[in-house]
């Protein structure tokens, strides 16, 4: 063989080359996309009964100490068809209570296990923001995610523990079904096509967690009697535990305070 | 020369892309949202990315021609292998792109994507360079330098620098490692490169190939570590809590990444003159038959 028939097996070989990874990459997707829905809780396994007649309830309010930051204004001019709200959710304090803190049931809990809900959570796309901003969802459980803008969005959780995806999301496209496996705290979203999109998905094995709304309030019901730690997890201001002991119909106050950082 | 120029303006089309961060807004690839020829509605990361890739493709069709041309038309065997080797290095670097999309940005690959860049586009310089008329007109000087470390050595060492310099700042970029070795190392850079400027300044201005390219060097590093200085500002300092990329933060890292891109390029030129115009005691100065033949060995066309 001459040098040119070398050559041209060489370009030949990368080319190949380029094409499997590409190929089997996809491939590889496909494999864990169809996988992804069996991740919920087996049908084998069984949930831990609760009495309902003595289950108690924790609520309270997560307060922001200091002088809430100046909410930050967001740049949409490179999609006209993002239009609407355009103030970053970071930090959402308000008369000192904050919103968007994700509080659960970290410890306290045993080897329970419970039913994943058999109903959707949903994520809106809506003038080009995630709504909502903070999401909780059980391991397995199946969130829809919609697309109500008239642009396209990708839709990109970048996991620690979970597997990472990405996929685009036309106008008027049909939605999306995902879950994620495993148990992972402030799993960031985000979309490449609008860098200001972000959110946050909390997955978690108990159906007992809440997030704040816009009076810091939360409330969590259905515990059993017992000793838990409680988080309160915020997307900047980090994680603070409670140790908390609640008994039987017991109708418990837990309050948080954030401090600006 | 073309494909050189075409580089630069890819090389900045992919800096937009990592500093809006846009690299995932076409999620799939060979493909652009399932076409290998439909343009996408330009609009968002998309307009980053997309442009991106087609500016990419151009590239890669000027690479192709000038292989064949070069292969062609160069009687130089050596130019032909480094045209040859320029068309490997695009494809691999296509291949990079496309894995690192495939991948979700893994910072290894995203970084080695970036070094990959800058190296070919030095290629692509060095061939613009090698078939330029003044090389293939000009007759060498042939200076001798008996001084430890020699230019040589120096325009090498500057370029080895600038290469650490431009891993450490693409695994920062792309998120594989903190600013600080990127930051570290500027120093380093500075002073290897003002010494090997000034050393060729003091002894070797008359020749103009090597004067300018060495005043040129001096130039971009004083640019490059002003907007260096700017561009830690508005990403690290200021913009950390930034909830998208910032005007000022896209247009100093961006104008970082090109200054980085011509200075290294600039510094390849440099050696290559070195090494053409004064080589070290060891070399064999070119006696003056050869001299008289460097105009004969050129290639039949550029």
């Amino acid at each position: 063989m001459n040098r040119k028939t070398w050559g041209a097996i060489c370009m030949l070989c990368l080319l190949g080359l380029g094409l499997t990874v590409g190929c089997s990459t996809k491939e590889n997707t496909n494999e864990e996309q169809g996988t992804s829905p069996t991740s919920k809780v087996p049908a084998t396994q069984t949930s831990t009964p609760i009495d309902p007649s003595t289950v108690a309830t924790v609520s309270g309010t997560v307060t922001f100490g200091g002088a809430a930051p100046k909410p930050t204004k967001i740049d949409m001019s490179q999609d006209a068809a993002c239009k609407g709200n355009n103030m970053a959710e970071t930090v959402v304090a308000s008369d000192g209570k904050l919103a968007n803190v994700f509080v659960y049931v970290k410890d306290g809990l045993g080897d329970r296990t419970f039913d994943v809900p058999k109903d959707s959570t949903t994520i809106d796309q809506k003038n080009c923001q995630y709504h909502p901003h903070v999401l909780g969802v059980m391991t397995g459980q199946n969130i829809e995610i919609r697309n109500d803008d008239d642009t396209t969005h990708n839709i990109h959780p970048t996991p620690k523990d979970n597997r990472e995806w990405n996929e685009s999301q036309p106008p008027k496209a049909a939605a999306l079904e995902k879950s994620f496996a495993r148990e992972e705290i402030m799993l960031p979203v985000k979309c490449n096509q609008h860098p200001w999109m972000k959110m946050y998905v909390n997955v978690v094995k108990t159906p007992f967690f809440a997030i704040t709304g816009a009076d810091g309030k939360y409330e969590i019901k259905g515990l059993p009697p017992g000793d838990y730690t409680l988080a309160f997890v915020h997307e900047k201001l980090g994680e603070q535990d409670q140790k908390i002991t609640l008994a039987a119909k017991d109708s418990k106050t837990v309050d948080q305070g954030f401090k600006a950082q | 020369m073309l494909t050189a120029c075409a580089t630069f303006v890819l090389l900045i089309a992919g800096a937009l892309v990592t500093s809006n961060d846009a690299g995932l807004s076409v999620p799939d690839w060979p493909t652009s949202f399932g076409s290998l020829y439909k343009i996408p509605q330009l609009v968002g990361g998309v307009k980053f990315e997309h442009t991106h890739r087609m500016v990419a493709q151009f590239v890669g069709i000027l690479t192709i021609i000038m292989a064949v041309w070069t292969w062609r038309s160069d009687r130089r065997r050596w130019i032909r292998y480094l045209a040859l080797g320029a068309l490997c290095t695009v494809i691999a670097q296509g291949i990079l792109g496309g894995l690192t999309v495939l991948f979700y940005l893994p910072p290894a690959i995203s970084s080695a994507h970036a070094a990959l860049a800058q190296t070919f586009f030095c290629i692509a310089v060095a061939i613009a360079v090698f078939t330029g008329r003044r090389w293939l007109e000009k007759i060498p000087a042939a200076e001798i330098d008996s001084r430890r470390p020699s230019l040589t050595t120096l325009g090498l060492l500057s370029i080895c620098v600038l290469y650490i310099q431009l891993i450490a700042g693409a695994m920062f970029r792309h998120h594989g490692l903190s600013w600080w070795p990127h930051v570290l190392n500027a120093p380093i850079v500075a002073i290897v490169l003002t010494w090997t400027a000034i050393r060729a300044l003091l002894h070797y201005a008359q020749i103009e190939a090597i004067r300018r390219p060495a005043v040129i060097m001096l130039s971009l590093l004083i640019a490059q570590l002003c907007l260096g200085f700017v561009a830690f500002m508005t990403r690290v300092a200021w913009g950390h809590d930034a909830v998208q990329p910032e005007l000022p933060m896209v247009i100093s890292t961006v104008a970082h990444v090109a200054v980085g891109a011509l200075l290294l390029a600039t510094t390849v030129v440099f050696s290559i003159q070195v090494r053409r115009h004064v080589p070290g005691s060891a070399a064999k100065p070119l006696r003056t038959e050869d001299r008289a033949t460097v105009a004969a060995r050129a290639p039949v066309s550029s």
